[in-house]
């Protein structure tokens, strides 16, 4: 057994185990915070197959951005309840057969260790590059439309997530943009001609 | 050595585990949005370990995507979760059946 197999198996086993506790855990920021772990053990996985560039990105966009918004979310919301663990009981059981169920078909259908023999030498090495110049390659030639897609995409879900959040409050003072920059001159002062006076002697 | 039955195993495990928090965790939406954020990642797995094994780079690119448009939507989520908590302060999935579905 090589080092790569234990290390895989070692990061396999705190990737389930987290999985399993955001799912469990009562806590919705203990939830969030396995799912960290969850992530980033991935991304050891990842860095084990030799896909860098993902492995990074999954660190930088999904714990360091996605991550932190959902613990601003929960923690933002302050949900005091600990709920009645009365109806969950009652799925439970229903969910661990529907699960373990559905992961033994699907390691049946893979036939795990059968025929499949070890994975080959990095495709991108052998290419001559690195990983991330080897996926780059590919996303900016044959799959550039997607690419600028995923941009329109990412620029729906900012407006669509300002819009839904947006409030107007009333009754708050708010300083108006638009009319500060729109105000002119003639609507701040008034000049006023008058004659110029003299002074009067006095008797 | 590592083969491609690894990686599926571990995608097919995650995945089972987030279908069954799906199922238990029904009263939590936010914990609902975490499990089908732990099926986006079983599926990523599976393509990783795919374009591995195919020395394909285009499984990498198609995980690429689908990062970019589970931020997306889990930033809209958390948005409408928000707005939902704002106008029935409760995020208790009981609470929310106003649509009579």
């Amino acid at each position: 057994m090589s080092f790569e197999l234990l290390a895989f198996y070692a990061f396999s086993a705190i990737t389930v185990m987290s999985a399993l506790a955001v799912v469990s855990v009562k806590n919705p920021v203990h939830a969030v915070l396995f799912l960290v772990l969850t992530f980033f053990s991935t991304a050891c996985i990842w860095l084990l197959a030799e896909a860098e560039f993902l492995g990074i990105a999954l660190v930088l966009v999904y714990v360091g951005a996605v991550m932190v918004l959902f613990l601003f979310v929960v923690m933002m919301l302050d949900i005091q309840t600990v709920p009645s663990r009365g109806r969950m009981s009652s799925y439970l059981p229903v969910a661990i057969i529907v699960a373990v169920v559905m992961a033994f078909e699907m390691l049946a259908l893979f036939g795990v260790g059968k025929g499949q023999g070890t994975l080959p030498a990095d495709p991108a090495l052998a290419a001559g590059m690195g990983n991330t110049e080897w996926i780059g390659r590919t996303l900016f030639t044959d799959y550039l439309l997607p690419f600028e897609l995923a941009a329109v995409i990412l620029t729906v879900a900012i407006i669509a997530a300002i819009m839904l959040t947006l409030r107007h409050r009333s009754g708050v003072k708010h300083q108006d943009p638009s009319r500060q920059v729109q105000v002119r001159k003639e609507d701040r002062i008034r000049i006023v001609k008058m004659a110029a006076q003299t002074e009067e002697k006095q008797p | 050595m590592i083969t491609l039955g690894h990686f599926l195993t571990v995608g097919a495990i995650l995945f089972a585990i987030s279908v069954a928090g799906i199922f238990v965790n029904r009263k939590n939406i936010i914990v609902l949005l975490m499990a089908i954020e732990l099926m986006l990642l079983a599926v990523n797995i599976n393509f990783v370990g795919f374009s591995r094994h195919l020395g394909d780079p285009s499984g990498q690119v198609f995980v690429f995507f689908i990062l970019t448009v589970a931020a997306a939507e889990s930033a809209i989520g958390l948005a409408i979760l928000v707005t939902l908590f704002r106008s029935r302060r409760s995020i208790n999935v009981d609470d929310l059946d106003s649509m009579k579905g």
